[in-house]
C-alpha cells in the first residue's frame, strides 16, 4: 500500500519538476517583469509531493511496513522508535530522497524568500535548479527506489546496523545533507548570474544568505560526526581521515573561501569571476564525495552497501554537470580587472581563500591518491593522519597569522599597524607560561601553539573594542575566535592525551603512572534488542585522591547480530576519562583501553564557536534587511 | 589565455573522470588475476575452538578444497551461505571455512541458524593469517586443486552462478 501512493507520490513530483523546468524556461528572457504565480503554485505543489514521499517512507519507518524491500533490509520491529525514524535515511535509498527533499525545498525557499532581484536571474536559477532534481528523481526512481516492493512480505526486517543505532549518528547525515546540497542552489544561481549577468552586489546578496546556511549546517555536522566518532567507535579519537570524513571536509573548506570571497563582492566589484567558481566547486566536491561514498571505490568505516551501476549514474552525472559548468563559465564570464593595494583587507581575504584551496587540494589528493594508484598500477595503499598532519600542520602557521592581523586591515587602502602592541607581548608571556608548563621540544608546533595563542589574544582584544564602538564585524570575531580556540586545545589535548592498553581478571587492580584501576564487578542484562555485559571500574587518581566509576558495556545486539562496545566516558570540564572493554575468548580476562582525554568538551565548544559566528552573521543580515 | 585555460582545464577534468571511471569496476579484479594458477601459501590456521593447526599442506590429500573466509558479522556471508551449503554437496570438494575476527558465540549461533557446512572449521582471531592468504575482505573464496594450485578466486559473496562454475570445474 505505502509502497504504491510513495511511487505514485515520486512519479507526479517528477512531472510536476518538468512542467517548472518547461515553465522556467518558456519565461526566461519574455518581457514579464515578474514571476508569474503559476510557477509559484507549480513550486509548492512540487514541494508538497516530495515532502508526502518523505513522510510515506517515514511512516513505512514507524509502521514497521516491510513489504518495502528498504524497509525490510534497514529495520526491525524491536528497534526503538527513535532509531526507527533515523532508519529512514540510514541507507542510501532513504537518503537519496531527503537529499531530493533538501533540493525542493531550497528551490522553493529561494523561489519565495528572494522576492525582488532580477527575473531572469530568478528564473534561469530555479531552471538550473530542478534540473537537478529531475536528474535525482530518475537516479531514485531508476536505480534507487526507496518504495520497491517485496513480495511475499517478510514478517521481520534484517535490523539496522547496532553501530548506527546512536543519536549523534542519527543526526549528522540530516545535517551535513543539509550543507551537501545547500550548496547546490549557490551552484544553480551562480550558473544563472553567468547567463543573466546580474551585477556582482546581487548576486552577492543573493547567494550570501545560503552559504551561511549550508556552512552552518556543514559545521555542526562535521561536529556531530566528530562526537559519534569519539563516543562509538571506541578509539578514543575524534577525527580520523576517512575518506567519508574527508568528503564531508572538502566542500566545507570551499564553502569557507567562498564564504570570504562574498564579504568582499559584497562590498566591491572583483572576485565576480572567483565566486562564481568556488560555488561551482562547492556543489561539484559535494557530488564528488557523494559519488565516493556511495559508489563503494572507497573503503572506510561509512560504507554504504555499494553498487557499482550507482557509482557509474553519479559519476556520469558529475561529468555532464563539470563540463556543463565548464562551458557556461568560460563562454560567458566576464573579464575583470583587479583594483586592490597589496596590504588592503581585500589581500588577505583572497589569502584565505588561497589556504582553503590547499587545504582542499592536500585533502583531495590524499583521499584520491589511493584510488589513482590502484588503477594505475594495481596497488593498494591508504593514506593516513601521518600524511595530512605532515603537510597540513606548517601551514596552519601562516593561516592563523593571516586571520590575526588580516580582519584589521581596512578595505582597499593600505594602512600600517604597528606590530609591537600590547596584544603581541601578552601573548608572547601567555606562550612562555605554556611553554614552561609543557615543555614540547619541537619547534613547529611551538610556533603554532604560539600563533594561536596570538589569535585568540587578538580577537578577545577586538571583541572589547567592538563593544566599545559597536560597529565591528561580531561573527567574524566568533568565529576566527572558535578557530584559534579549536586549534590551541587540539595542540593541549594531542600533548596530554593518556593511553594505556591492559589486561584485567574481575577483581584486579592496574596501576598506572597517575591511576589506580579497579575491575570491580561484571552483569548482565537484558535489554530491548540487545544483551548488554557492563563492567565496573574504579578508577583513583594518585594525585587528587578522586574517584570515578566507570562502565564500559559490551552489547550483543540480536538483528543482525553484531558486537559493539560502548566506551564508558566520564566528562567533565577539563578531562575526558574514557574507558572500553572487550572479552578475550575463552578466558576471563578483559582487554582495557583506558584513556585521559584533556579539554575534549573544548574542542567540541570551539567548533560550536565557529559555527555561531556563521549563524550569527545569517541572523543580524535579516535584520538589517528588515530595518 | 582564456582558450588555453579552457582547453587545459577541460583535459584535466577529462584525466580525473577516466580514472575515476575505471576505478568503479576496480576492486572485483583486484588481487584475483595474480594469484591464479600459482600455489597456494603455506599457512598455518588455528581450529575453531581448539589449541590444534591446520598447514594449507594437508590439502594435498584432497581432490579439491575450497577456503572460504566469512564471519557472523558479515551481513554479505549470510546472503551467501546457501550457496555455500550448496556447494558441501559436492563430493570431491573439502570446504574448509576460516572464520574471522569473529566472536565465537555469535559464529556458532550463525552455523546453528544457518547450517554447517564446513568439513574444516578454521579460525582467524585478529585476521592476520588471513592476510597471507591474499584476504583482503570478506567474504572471500578459493578454489584449490590436489596440488594446492589456485584455480579459482572469489570475492564478494558466491553467487548461483559461482556454484555452477565450481560444479564444472570440479567435474573434469
Amino acid at each position: 500500500m505505502l509502497s504504491n501512493l510513495g511511487n505514485t507520490l515520486i512519479i507526479v513530483a517528477l512531472l510536476i519538476s518538468f512542467l517548472l523546468v518547461f515553465f522556467s524556461f518558456k519565461e526566461f528572457r519574455t518581457n514579464n517583469n515578474s514571476i508569474p504565480g503559476k510557477i509559484y503554485k507549480i513550486s509548492l505543489l512540487q514541494l508538497f509531493f516530495t515532502a508526502s514521499s518523505f513522510i510515506i517512507l517515514l511512516l513505512a519507518y514507524v509502521l514497521s511496513d516491510f513489504s518495502l524491500a528498504n524497509v525490510y533490509e534497514n529495520s526491525h520491529t524491536n528497534k526503538p522508535l527513535f532509531y526507527k525514524i533515523s532508519g529512514t535515511w540510514g541507507n542510501h535509498e532513504g537518503s537519496l530522497l531527503l537529499w531530493i527533499n533538501i533540493l525542493v525545498l531550497f528551490s522553493s525557499l529561494f523561489l519565495f524568500i528572494n522576492k525582488n532581484k532580477d527575473k531572469d536571474f530568478k528564473i534561469l536559477t530555479l531552471l538550473f535548479q530542478n534540473i537537478l532534481v529531475i536528474i535525482f528523481l530518475i537516479f531514485l526512481l531508476s536505480n534507487s527506489n526507496p518504495f520497491s516492493k517485496l513480495f511475499p512480505i517478510p514478517l521481520e526486517g534484517l535490523g539496522l546496523n547496532p553501530i548506527l543505532q546512536d543519536p549523534a549518528l542519527a543526526i549528522h547525515p540530516p545535517l551535513l545533507y543539509v550543507g551537501f546540497v545547500g550548496s547546490s542552489i549557490y551552484f544553480s544561481a551562480a550558473l544563472a548570474a553567468l547567463i543573466s549577468k546580474i551585477d556582482s552586489q546581487s548576486l552577492a546578496i543573493s547567494i550570501k544568505p545560503w552559504v551561511l546556511v549550508s556552512w552552518f549546517f556543514q559545521t555542526v555536522g562535521i561536529l556531530v560526526g566528530s562526537i559519534w566518532a569519539y563516543y562509538e567507535l571506541g578509539w578514543g579519537g575524534y577525527w580520523f581521515w576517512d575518506p567519508v570524513e574527508n568528503s564531508s571536509l572538502m566542500p566545507w573548506f570551499v564553502m569557507t573561501a567562498l564564504l570570504h570571497s562574498i564579504l568582499v563582492l559584497e562590498r566591491r566589484i572583483g572576485l565576480y569571476s572567483w565566486v562564481i567558481v568556488l560555488s561551482i566547486l562547492t556543489f561539484t566536491m559535494s557530488v564528488t564525495g557523494t559519488f565516493l561514498v556511495r559508489s563503494g571505490i572507497l573503503n572506510s568505516v561509512h560504507t554504504f552497501a555499494s553498487d557499482p551501476s550507482r557509482g557509474l549514474f553519479i559519476l556520469s552525472f558529475l561529468i555532464i554537470m563539470v563540463f556543463f559548468s565548464i562551458y557556461i563559465f568560460f563562454k560567458f564570464a566576464p573579464n575583470e580587472s583587479k583594483k586592490y593595494t597589496i596590504f588592503s583587507k581585500e589581500t588577505f581575504i583572497i589569502a584565505n581563500n588561497w589556504f582553503m584551496i590547499f587545504f582542499l587540494g592536500v585533502v583531495l589528493i590524499g583521499t584520491l591518491y589511493p584510488v589513482f594508484l590502484d588503477t594505475i598500477t594495481g596497488s593498494k595503499i591508504s593514506v593516513g593522519p601521518p600524511y595530512y598532519n605532515l603537510v597540513l600542520a606548517p601551514f596552519l602557521i601562516p593561516l592563523l597569522f593571516l586571520m590575526t592581523s588580516g580582519p584589521n586591515y581596512k578595505w582597499i587602502s593600505h594602512e600600517t599597524k604597528s606590530f609591537f602592541d600590547l596584544v603581541l607581548v601578552l601573548s608572547v608571556i601567555l606562550f612562555l607560561i605554556t611553554f614552561l608548563l609543557i615543555k614540547e621540544s619541537s619547534f613547529l608546533l611551538n610556533l603554532i601553539l604560539f600563533f594561536s595563542i596570538y589569535l585568540i589574544i587578538q580577537t578577545l582584544f577586538d571583541f572589547y573594542e567592538s563593544f566599545k564602538k559597536k560597529n565591528i564585524n561580531i561573527s567574524r570575531i566568533i568565529s576566527h575566535l572558535g578557530f584559534g580556540l579549536l586549534i590551541f586545545f587540539i595542540y593541549i589535548n594531542h600533548i596530554f592525551s593518556q593511553e594505556n592498553n591492559f589486561n584485567l581478571k574481575l577483581g584486579e587492580i592496574k596501576k598506572t603512572d597517575q591511576y589506580i584501576i579497579k575491575f570491580e564487578n561484571l552483569e548482565e542484562k537484558s535489554i530491548k534488542n540487545y544483551k548488554s555485559i557492563v563492567g565496573y571500574f574504579n578508577i583513583s587518581d594518585k594525585k587528587t585522591s578522586i574517584t570515578k566509576e566507570l562502565k564500559p558495556e559490551i552489547r550483543v545486539y540480536d538483528k543482525p547480530i553484531t558486537i559493539t562496545y560502548e566506551a564508558s566516558i566520564e566528562s567533565n570540564l577539563f578531562s575526558d576519562t574514557y574507558l572500553t572493554m572487550s572479552n578475550i575468548s575463552e578466558t576471563d580476562v578483559f582487554n582495557i583501553k583506558f584513556q585521559v582525554k584533556p579539554f575534549m568538551n573544548f574542542i567540541w565548544f570551539s567548533v560550536l564557536l565557529l559555527s555561531l559566528g556563521g549563524l550569527l552573521n545569517f541572523l543580524s543580515r535579516n535584520k538589517n534587511e528588515k530595518n | 589565455m582564456r582558450k588555453i585555460n579552457y582547453i587545459i582545464i577541460s583535459i584535466l577534468f577529462s584525466f580525473l573522470f577516466i580514472i575515476l571511471y575505471s576505478s568503479l569496476d576496480n576492486e572485483r579484479i583486484y588481487n584475483t588475476k595474480d594469484l591464479i594458477g600459482k600455489k597456494i601459501s603455506q599457512v598455518e590456521i588455528n581450529l575453531f575452538q581448539s589449541n590444534e593447526t591446520i598447514n594449507t599442506e594437508e590439502f594435498i590429500n584432497n581432490e579439491f578444497t575450497i577456503l572460504n573466509f566469512w564471519a557472523s558479522w558479515c551481513a554479505p556471508c549470510r546472503k551467501e551461505h546457501p550457496n555455500l551449503v550448496r556447494l558441501s554437496k559436492i563430493k570431491n570438494i573439502k570446504l574448509v571455512g576460516v572464520n574471522i575476527k569473529d566472536n565465537v558465540e555469535s559464529a556458532k549461533s550463525f552455523l546453528k541458524e544457518n547450517g554447517n557446512p564446513f568439513d574444516i572449521l578454521a579460525e582467524d582471531k585478529n585476521g592476520k593469517n588471513s592476510v597471507n592468504f591474499g584476504v583482503y575482505g570478506i567474504p572471500e573464496t578459493i578454489l584449490i586443486d590436489s596440488e594446492l594450485k589456485i584455480l579459482k578466486k572469489y570475492i564478494g559473496p558466491l553467487n548461483i552462478k559461482d556454484v555452477n562454475e565450481i560444479r564444472k570445474l570440479v567435474k573434469k
